[in-house]
């Protein structure tokens, strides 16, 4: 009989962690256990993403908020009762009552009850113009009622104060006030130090905050008018929204004689089970460990056990590590493991940067191994490597100030690096999260299987095989753990080199060979690969520059330079003319659509300032690029290892800011540099003010105009691991800066790894920056003038390698789907979408 | 030049194109009873190869336009889209054992390229 193998599990509370508590009992359901879910909620709506609440405020709906639709609890056979709170337990016939009066039998009760808003009672709190800040209703009604408020406070300058206050600034009030009692801003989280930063960086954007107030009345007839202090002051204000904290729902578990906290919450064990074996408490309501678990991850940790419980699996619930990282209205703020222990119970280390907004804050223990906790203001990138020392008790350099300062040049430097490199990562670091894999993981495949090259590691673990983002530490780790083992590890390129890059690219250069054949004859042994074919061919265009697809270069180029355009979805490529600079005429602009038109193609500007065309055939590439080239454009290179673009504001021609001409400038550097192939793509910009609108300081090399001359960065990088560009010259004319750059680009080029950018060549090179200045600005190695030179010589031989496509029939005859029919692809297919096409979805 | 690959009983060849519209160390797709087959002048070992031209990890017709080469000596395409890689000499793929690929015997005869299918 089905009916008796049915546990009966009935759900008091629908916001997040009572929604995650039903989708992990699902998910663990297995054959012989059959559950009826019954889930009784107050709000109108199934649970919402409360913690993302205030982007409620920025645009998003309710709907977007949801974190599972009405069909969902349907499809998986869960009543869902919504308006509708339980009243009553009777836990000796074990039935629960809900306000529309429907009675249903449990066999477990699950409290997920949360908290609601802790409001202090303070005459007045009952006026209008006094809200909390806990659902969407509350914010639909500070919404509607800040159309006619001038002037808003909150109280509470925790997390939520905060968000509640920048949210008053958003709705248009003209001012906003956070008062906060105690005498910091985010007093769980912060320090005092950290908390006078993050007030800097608050006040910035438009913020009152006042501390240690204790508010004795809200003042005014029915509607609030004003805030009275104890010290006397008074705060004008027609609006006040309440964010003190909150308070644990037990009220419905005192009823029903639970055992709680005199100070709230429902006491339970560390299965989660309150005074009655029948009965759990999870999240904001339970009281674990003596405290309150006022974090989202704790409370979804907290449904994870006891739907473990519930189906036959053991688990408990541990004290939950509360370290938090969040972006508060653009500033990080984070802390971890125990931030506020003092002196003399530890060693503390403190760096303040005023200008810059950052504090941070480390405890480390008194025989300085290990790291305690500490405090992040204002920049948090060091969050998770410190989190993972910290939890894992990592034994710290003899310099633990390096942890978060950085290398800082000189002896230390190579101390300092080795810390922050891969190898001192836990084992339980994720290293690939396509596909969930740990480093510990990737060790032991290397230690104990002997799969020692990137594709047996790809193979035996899938590491990588998404993305392909993890690579680089995927192979600095099987270096790392060959190291470890006492194997000698040569850098070599692949089974056919037994040299690294660097010493490949001077052999080739010494005996001056222009030939992938050349090379490998030369040099290597085997047929050569799909990891030394494209590096060779990156290294005899570096040297000689001449065309890629010439001789027998053309098939050992990687799958973009193969045909001098970006293979899409669908096997169909992108077109990008290069347009130095961002800089175009109308008349270009009007051919650049007439090629679009003409050929079908989809058009959308690029991050860098000039236009891509999506979805032109092999084909037609030729004939698209005849037009182009015909009106002045040349090859982007937007396909190659090589400069890309130099991007640029307008500068001091048009804007009132500007010091100098950035466009002009960045245009010669563009036209210095185009078809300039390199270990990894290249990106520049000119900014022409300190205001940086070219964002000069994410690239590879980066320039930004004083009032004396031009400031040049280096080893910037955005993507995935952004990364500020540092400074290496400071108000040089124009010809001193470029001859820097070309000392910069042709060390680089020289002495990379293959598909390393500048910013990883500089986190791996010993010296750091100070090594890399004292290289191209200083001269210390004695090359720079030979730098220059060999720079010359391959701007001298540039060619535009789509003009010369075009002109030779020979290499034009490549471009064609089939050798032996005159027809494009007819698998590819398209789907419309805004009015342009884009590529069929993969299977 | 003699046929390179052995020839089973009942293969039926089809005129593919010429020797010089593969480029040597290369491949090419030719079009052969409405398939779409990657040829691979493998000049570096004096061989050539046939295969589908669809890579079966996404669908895509285009291994025809991966860089050739080696592995342990066996020798093998990556298409150019994820570098799936493929043994052009049994189809296994050989860094994911979950994909594989047709291969097909190719004679080279008065400078014409002949496949087997």
């Amino acid at each position: 009989m089905r009916e008796q193998n049915t546990t009966n599990i009935i759900v008091i509370g629908n916001g997040m962690v009572g929604y995650k508590f039903c989708e992990k009992l699902l998910s663990k359901q297995k054959n012989d256990l059959v559950f009826s879910i019954t889930v009784f909620g107050e709000e109108p709506r199934p649970a919402y993403d409360r913690v993302h609440l205030s982007e409620f405020f920025a645009g998003k709906t309710g709907d977007d908020l949801t974190m599972a639709s009405m069909d969902w609890y349907s499809k998986n056979g869960i009543r869902l009762f919504l308006s509708d709170p339980v009243v009553d337990i009777n836990r000796q016939e074990k039935l629960v009552r809900s306000h529309h009066g429907h009675i249903v039998h449990y066999d477990y009760l699950i409290m997920a009850t949360g908290s609601g808003a802790f409001v202090p009672s303070i005459p007045g709190v009952e006026k209008d113009g006094v809200f909390v800040y806990r659902t969407i209703e509350d914010l639909e009604l500070i919404q509607s009622y800040a159309r006619k408020a001038k002037n808003g406070a909150v109280l509470g300058g925790g997390l939520l104060g905060l968000e509640a206050a920048k949210a008053l600034l958003d709705l248009g009030l003209q001012q906003a006030h956070v008062v906060e009692f105690a005498p910091r801003l985010m007093p769980r989280q912060i320090d005092d130090a950290g908390s006078k930063m993050l007030q800097n960086q608050l006040e910035g954007l438009g913020l009152n905050i006042h501390l240690l107030k204790s508010t004795q009345e809200i003042k005014g007839g029915d509607t609030i008018e004003g805030m009275q202090f104890a010290d006397g002051s008074f705060l004008e204000v027609d609006m006040l929204v309440i964010s003190a904290g909150i308070r644990p729902r037990d009220e419905l578990a005192k009823i029903a004689g639970l055992e709680t906290h005199p100070r709230g919450g429902i006491v339970v064990d560390n299965m989660l089970t309150t005074s009655d074996p029948n009965i759990f408490a999870i999240g904001e309501c339970a009281l674990a460990h003596h405290m309150i678990y006022g974090l989202i991850a704790p409370g979804y940790e907290m449904a994870e056990v006891v739907a473990t419980y519930l189906t036959g699996g053991t688990k408990e619930f541990l004290p939950f590590d509360m370290s938090t990282k969040l972006k508060l209205i653009g500033t990080d703020v984070a802390s971890f493991g125990d931030p506020f222990i003092e002196e003399p119970a530890c060693k503390t280390i403190r760096y303040e940067n005023k200008a810059k907004g950052v504090y941070k804050r480390i405890n480390v223990s008194i025989d300085g191994k290990e790291l305690l906790g500490g405090i992040l203001v204002g920049d948090a990138e060091q969050y998770n490597m410190l989190l993972q020392t910290c939890k894992s008790k990592t034994i710290l350099p003899p310099d633990s100030e390096d942890l978060i300062l950085g290398s800082r040049g000189g002896e230390e430097a190579s101390a300092a690096t080795s810390v922050g490199g891969v190898m001192s990562l836990p084992d339980d670091a994720l290293i690939c999260s396509c596909e969930a894999v740990t480093k510990g993981m990737i060790c032991q495949e290397v230690s104990e299987n002997g799969h020692t090259t990137i594709d047996a590691i790809k193979k035996c673990c899938k590491a990588g095989t998404g993305c392909g983002g993890c690579l680089p530490m995927v192979k600095d780790i099987i270096q790392g753990v060959l190291k470890q083992n006492g194997v000698y590890v040569k850098n070599i390129i692949c089974e056919h080199f037994d040299y690294s890059r660097q010493e490949l690219l001077d052999l080739v250069k010494i005996n001056g060979i222009r030939t992938y054949n050349g090379v490998l004859n030369h040099f290597g042994h085997g047929d050569g690969c799909e990891v030394c074919k494209p590096l060779v061919g990156s290294l005899l265009a570096s040297l000689w520059n001449e065309n890629i697809l010439q001789k027998d270069r053309a098939p050992i180029q990687d799958s973009n330079d193969r045909y001098l355009a970006n293979i899409q979805k669908g096997g169909t490529y992108s077109v990008v003319p290069r347009i130095p600079g961002g800089e175009i005429t109308p008349e270009k602009l009007i051919v650049i659509g007439q090629v679009a038109q003409r050929y079908g193609l989809y058009t959308k500007i690029t991050g860098g300032q000039r236009i891509d065309l999506f979805g032109a055939h092999l084909n037609d590439l030729p004939a698209i690029w005849e037009q182009l080239i015909a009106v002045g454009f040349e090859s982007g290179h937007a396909y190659g290892k090589s400069l890309r673009t130099v991007k640029s504001c307008v500068g001091s021609t048009w804007c009132r800011f500007g010091v100098q001409d950035s466009v002009s400038f960045a245009i010669e550097v563009e036209d210095r540099y185009k078809g300039l192939r390199s270990p990894h793509k290249l990106k520049s910009a000119v900014s022409g003010c300190v205001r940086e609108c070219a964002e000069a300081q994410s690239k590879d090399f980066g320039i930004i105009a004083t009032e004396k001359g031009w400031n040049l960065y280096v080893c910037g990088n955005g993507g995935s691991k952004p990364q500020h560009a540092q400074l290496i010259a400071t108000d040089v004319d124009k010809e001193t800066c470029i001859r820097l750059i070309d000392r910069f680009l042709m060390f680089y080029i020289k002495t990379a790894d293959p598909l390393t950018r500048t910013a990883t060549w500089l986190n791996k090179m010993e010296g750091g920056i100070n090594y890399l200045k004292a290289v191209v600005v200083d001269d210390v190695l004695g090359i720079g003038e030979e730098l220059e030179k060999n720079m010359q010589a391959l701007i001298e031989v540039y060619k535009c390698e789509w003009k010369e496509v075009v002109e030779s029939p020979e290499l034009r005859k490549r471009f064609s789907h089939f050798v032996n029919a005159p027809i494009k692809d007819p698998n590819i297919e398209f789907e419309t979408m805004r009015d342009q096409k884009k590529a069929k979805e993969w299977v | 030049m003699e046929p390179v690959k052995n020839t089973k009983d009942r293969i039926v060849w089809h005129k593919a194109c010429h020797v010089e519209d593969i480029p040597e160390d290369g491949g090419g797709c030719a079009l052969i009873e409405g398939k779409q087959i990657a040829i691979f002048n493998f000049a570096r070992r004096g061989e050539w190869f046939a295969t589908d031209n669809q890579c079966p990890h996404r669908q895509q017709m285009a291994v025809a336009r991966g860089m050739i080469g080696s592995q342990d000596g066996e020798p093998k395409v990556a298409c150019p889209f994820h570098k799936k890689t493929f043994s052009l000499q049994t189809g296994q793929c050989l860094n994911d054992d979950a994909y594989r690929i047709n291969t097909f015997p190719v004679m080279v005869r008065e400078n014409q390229v002949y496949v087997g299918l």
